[in-house]
């Protein structure tokens, strides 16, 4: 079958829709699991309390919908201190870093960002008890056909 | 695009956690992208975002070229008092520009 | 005889109208409810800042939009879903973009707008909002005829290195995968739109440029009128199809 484009960074698309995307520079573990380690520290890392809200497919990875919210109070005494976002598979692990207190009532953001591709992100937040949480989501990401040049 | 869009409730009861949401007019070129002559484009995007009420920080959030261009962040506050709440944000060049919202708590 | 060819054709009509898609419902869940939100929209801070154009005075004549025309939605509502018109004054059929830069040099004395130039974006989806939710009825007289079929011509003709035309991508196969993506009706309902591939607002024209460079055919200047043919006849087979500018599409 033709192949209907070409894109600058040399993506084919086979036609019956398989996908090959040629990753750009990408994070590598250690990157990702320093980044982390900056938020984290030597607390360990807990599964629970937080809910990474992200779609399974994203139609395009220049602006994906995401939301975060952990089950926590925000009290003086008890709160979520902040919020991170980290993609697996991005140039650069960092998505954003968010910080909150008892002021925002509840534990919540939503933002768009960008994947470079398909990959895991990784939700985390930082209790003002110094414990962190966590949870993570797979998406696919596909891409158009057609593109403009840039 | 001068001014950001800015959705704070204009009224609130004391003690209500409220929805907030800004979005703001950039580019969020994020550093990874080269021009149609091959040339590398300079990182330029919205670094830092704070949002204070009465001029007690009630959020921030530190972005980086992963969001968004023409960046939204949502996020939630408790309606404490009559007052401004105001958001301050910072380019890589160091532009600082801020944008207000008013809010009547009863 | 005649009634049953006229019931024949209305019932021809009804099944080409059920079958015809706004490009919002070939969009993701995720998509369409970046659209709904107006407080999410991206393509509301060209909204906002056509309103403050639309009242901000421009030009020799020191006039803004609001002085001849007051609050927009009265004045220019459904003006979206009925344009491209013929303009007797320009001799020709002209565009959204085109009113407003006219309307800038001939009555504001002011210099027209660029193409894609955020403030002509900022005005044309402001004006395009006002519109929203409304049906699609472009009028094709005795003199938008020419216009319309040359429009026709152009997306039913075969072109570029691909040797393909918009018409076998958007009505004989739409609904289909292209890569990644279903293959929408081409109906421009949203436009300007905030397409994310672009990561920013855009128009019609900026659009059908996108389809002709996939295409790998010749995309002509902004400036050609054969973006205006195709504007219209897209419009016109758009028909009864609702206006939803500023669209936030993929």
């Amino acid at each position: 079958m033709t192949r209907l484009y070409r894109r600058r960074d040399v993506l084919a698309t086979a036609a019956g829709g398989a996908l090959l995307p040629l990753v750009p520079a990408q994070a590598t573990p250690d990157t990702m699991a320093a980044a982390i380690k900056e938020v984290v520290g030597t607390a360990p890392l807990k599964p629970g309390k937080v809910k990474l809200d992200l779609p399974p497919l994203a139609e395009n990875g220049n602006a994906v919908s995401v939301s975060v919210t952990v089950d926590n109070p925000m009290t003086e005494a008890n709160h979520v201190r902040s919020i991170h976002l980290f993609a697996e598979s991005n140039p650069l692990p960092n998505v954003v870093h968010v910080t909150l207190g008892p002021r925002a009532g509840r534990a919540f953001f939503a933002t768009r960002m960008r994947l470079s591709t398909s990959q895991k992100v990784i939700a985390i937040a930082k209790l003002s008890d110094g414990t962190c949480w966590t949870d993570s989501a797979q998406i696919v990401v596909t891409l158009a056909a057609c593109i403009e040049d840039l | 695009m001068a001014r950001p869009l800015i959705n704070v409730p204009a009224k609130a009861k004391k003690g209500e956690v409220v929805d907030i949401k800004i979005l703001i007019s950039h580019p969020m070129e994020s550093g990874q992208r080269r021009d149609n002559s091959g040339q590398p484009i300079a990182r330029d995007i919205i670094n830092l975002l704070v949002c204070t009420y009465n001029d007690t920080e009630v959020f921030r959030a530190e972005l980086f070229p992963a969001i968004a261009a023409n960046p939204f962040l949502s996020f939630c506050t408790v309606a404490t008092e009559t007052g401004t709440l105001k958001f301050t944000w910072t380019d890589d060049h160091g532009t600082v520009d801020t944008a207000t919202a008013p809010i009547e708590v009863t | 005889m005649i009634r049953f060819f006229v019931v024949a054709l209305l019932a021809f009509a009804a099944v080409a109208t059920a079958q015809k898609k706004s490009g919002y419902e070939f969009s993701s869940r995720e998509t369409q409810a970046m659209q709904d939100d107006d407080a999410a929209n991206p393509g509301f801070l060209w909204v906002q800042q056509g309103e403050t154009l639309w009242n901000r005075r421009d030009g020799a004549a020191g006039k803004s939009c609001a002085d001849c025309h007051g609050e927009a939605n009265n004045s220019v509502r459904g003006v979206a879903a009925r344009y491209p018109v013929f303009a007797p004054e320009a001799g020709a059929v002209i565009d959204i973009e085109q009113r407003i830069n006219r309307c800038r040099t001939e009555h504001q004395q002011a210099k027209p707008l660029a193409y894609e130039s955020d403030d002509l974006l900022a005005l044309t989806s402001f004006v395009g909002k006002q519109s929203r939710a409304m049906s699609i009825d472009v009028a094709i007289d005795a003199r938008a005829r020419s216009t319309f079929e040359r429009g026709k011509t152009l997306f039913e003709q075969r072109q570029g290195q691909i040797n393909l035309s918009c018409s076998q991508c958007h009505d004989d196969n739409w609904g289909k995968q292209l890569a990644g993506s279903p293959i929408p009706q081409a109906h421009p309902t949203g436009y300007p739109a905030y397409r994310l591939e672009w990561q920013t607002l855009g128009s019609l024209r900026r659009r059908l440029r996108n389809c002709l460079i996939g295409m790998r055919a010749e995309a002509p200047p902004y400036e050609s009128a054969d973006y205006v043919a195709l504007e219209l006849f897209l419009m016109a087979r758009a028909k009864g199809l609702a206006i939803d500018t500023p669209s936030v599409r993929r």
